[in-house]
């Protein structure tokens, strides 16, 4: 196990991606931030927060649960069903700017899941994609507009992001999963 | 478990369960706190797919859902429906006159059929109870108790429950009245069940010939007075006087039921301020409740109902989970 970021170097990588959603879009006008649950809201909401401190503006925040979306949802032989939580969004999507919020990119299946649940919602004018680690090994076509670190791993590896928000902690730290299997987190 | 707080992840990955035991829901006696916890939680989430400008999602997007109703039913039938529908799933409902239809050898040959068109699911109503149960053991498809005889109605009770935690926040230590036909009610047998597990506070209340016999064994006051049933109470559940299973005299008149056991404004003032009105439906204004505290601000009777879709679409999905698709024995 090794540490990839502590609390600060978290902290920096989001306001420096505060700064280019700002330069990208010339401010926040017709900005919204939706993070996909469970780690990408708060990380939305800090980067609502940093977006505040630069700018002086609110950004609209929501919450996305995909389950209801996952490819492998009916797929599973046997086992639980995934837990569903509550789909915020409290605001029209039409017509903004939409930053999708996720911890780990990897596979890109959330991401491909939550482009459709969006799309659901509203039609928004544009989705770009924030990422606090890109961990490669993708399978669908998908590409992230902002990432907090670039993170060269093997399939035998699994990231783990950590927030104070849900586990007491800032950082993010690769765990070989060997003992494990393959890792499932997409 | 804290009820009342947001679904976060610390409420559904600390001490809740996350599935089902059975693969199927005959009725609430066989569901612990923390599945039935579960399904309310679900059914938080599912409400909100309701409110969104496409009401579907894709999560049973390929499966088969039938709906065999060998009973009248409109409210229930409709909400399996919408549940269904909202889910993607592929659904067909076939209502069988009553009549035509009893128990036994043809009731299995029914299924049988259906069996043999690979349903993943099916929703049952039928007059006579037990029969969901049959059905689960006769065929593959998970079997969903959409109200049997005079035994359960788990999703009605389900959805009770969902109304009471919005707006109560909780369950446990509520002061709930049932007041009514209590002798014919499934809804009243499936809530007396889930609502002792969660830890509710109950009074039954009806005329004593409508008392079931062996109400005792529930472990929950019961009394013939109104008065005293909906003194103090946060929930007033009002049961339907069930003309159509009373197969001798029970009650003198509905007038006179009327009188003695309605629910009208006056009663109403013992109960809590904030207390909240509930009625499973079909309702009988002037009989079991007046129009004036039907139509009133207590009133949640159409909360249930619309919530009556969230709670089917949990059910529906949890269940969707088990696979049903175990090759048959050749």
């Amino acid at each position: 196990m090794s540490e990839v970021m502590d609390g600060d170097r978290m902290s920096r990588a989001l306001t420096r991606i505060a700064h280019e959603i700002l330069e990208r879009n010339r401010g926040v006008d017709e900005l919204a931030l939706v993070g996909i649950r469970t780690r990408g809201v708060p990380i939305a909401r800090r980067l609502a927060r940093a977006l505040k401190d630069i700018n002086g503006d609110d950004v609209p925040t929501g919450a996305l649960d995909i389950t209801l979306y996952r490819d492998d949802l009916m797929r599973n032989p046997v086992g639980p069903q995934p837990v569903i939580r509550r789909t915020e969004i409290p605001f029209s999507i039409d017509d903004r700017k939409i930053l999708l919020v996720d911890d780990v990119l990897y596979t890109g299946r959330t991401i491909r899941a939550a482009l459709d649940a969006l799309i659901d919602f509203g039609r928004p004018r544009a989705i770009q994609l924030v990422v606090l680690v890109d961990r490669g090994h993708r399978e669908l076509p998908i590409k992230a507009d902002y990432v907090g670190k670039n993170l060269p791993t093997s399939l035998k590896e699994s990231v783990q992001v950590r927030l104070e928000e849900i586990d007491g902690i800032d950082e993010v730290v690769l765990e070989s999963t060997e003992l494990h299997g393959p890792e499932v987190k997409s | 478990m804290n009820v009342d707080a947001p679904v976060l992840p610390t409420s559904s990955q600390g001490a809740g369960v996350t599935r089902l035991r059975s693969r199927h829901l005959l009725g609430i006696a066989g569901l612990d706190a923390a599945e039935i916890a579960l399904i309310l939680d679900t059914a938080e989430a599912m409400k909100e797919v309701g409110t969104r400008p496409i009401k579907k999602v894709p999560a049973l997007r390929g499966r088969t859902v039938v709906n065999l109703f060998f009973e009248p039913s409109t409210r229930t039938r409709t909400s399996f429906e919408i549940a269904e529908k909202r889910l993607s799933a592929d659904t067909l409902s076939i209502a069988t006159a009553t009549s035509s239809v009893t128990k036994g050898e043809t009731l299995i040959d029914t299924v049988r059929n259906l069996e043999a068109m690979s349903p993943d699911m099916i929703v049952m109503r039928h007059a006579s109870s037990g029969a969901p149960h049959l059905l689960s053991r006769v065929g593959r498809a998970a079997v969903i108790n959409a109200g049997d005889g005079m035994h359960e109605h788990p999703t009605q009770a389900l959805l009770d429950a969902f109304t009471i935690r919005e707006h109560k926040g909780r369950l446990a230590g509520l002061k709930v009245a049932i007041v009514g036909d209590l002798l014919h009610s499934r809804v009243l047998r499936s809530n007396v069940l889930l609502l002792n597990t969660m830890g509710a506070d109950l009074c039954l209340c009806g005329p004593s010939t409508l008392m079931p016999p062996g109400v005792e064994r529930f472990d929950v006051k019961s009394t013939s007075s109104i008065d005293e049933a909906v003194d103090g109470a946060d929930v007033v559940m009002m049961l339907r006087i069930q003309q159509e299973r009373m197969s001798g005299h029970f009650i003198p008149s509905l007038r006179e039921y009327f009188a003695l056991f309605g629910l009208t404004p006056e009663r109403l003032r013992r109960a809590k301020d904030d207390v909240i009105v509930m009625h499973p439906g079909p309702m009988n204004r002037g009989v079991e409740i007046d129009s004036e505290v039907a139509d009133g601000p207590y009133s949640v009777i159409l909360e249930q109902v619309s919530n009556g879709v969230a709670v089917r679409m949990a059910v529906l999905y949890l269940l969707a989970g088990h696979d049903s698709a175990e090759p048959l024995k050749a």
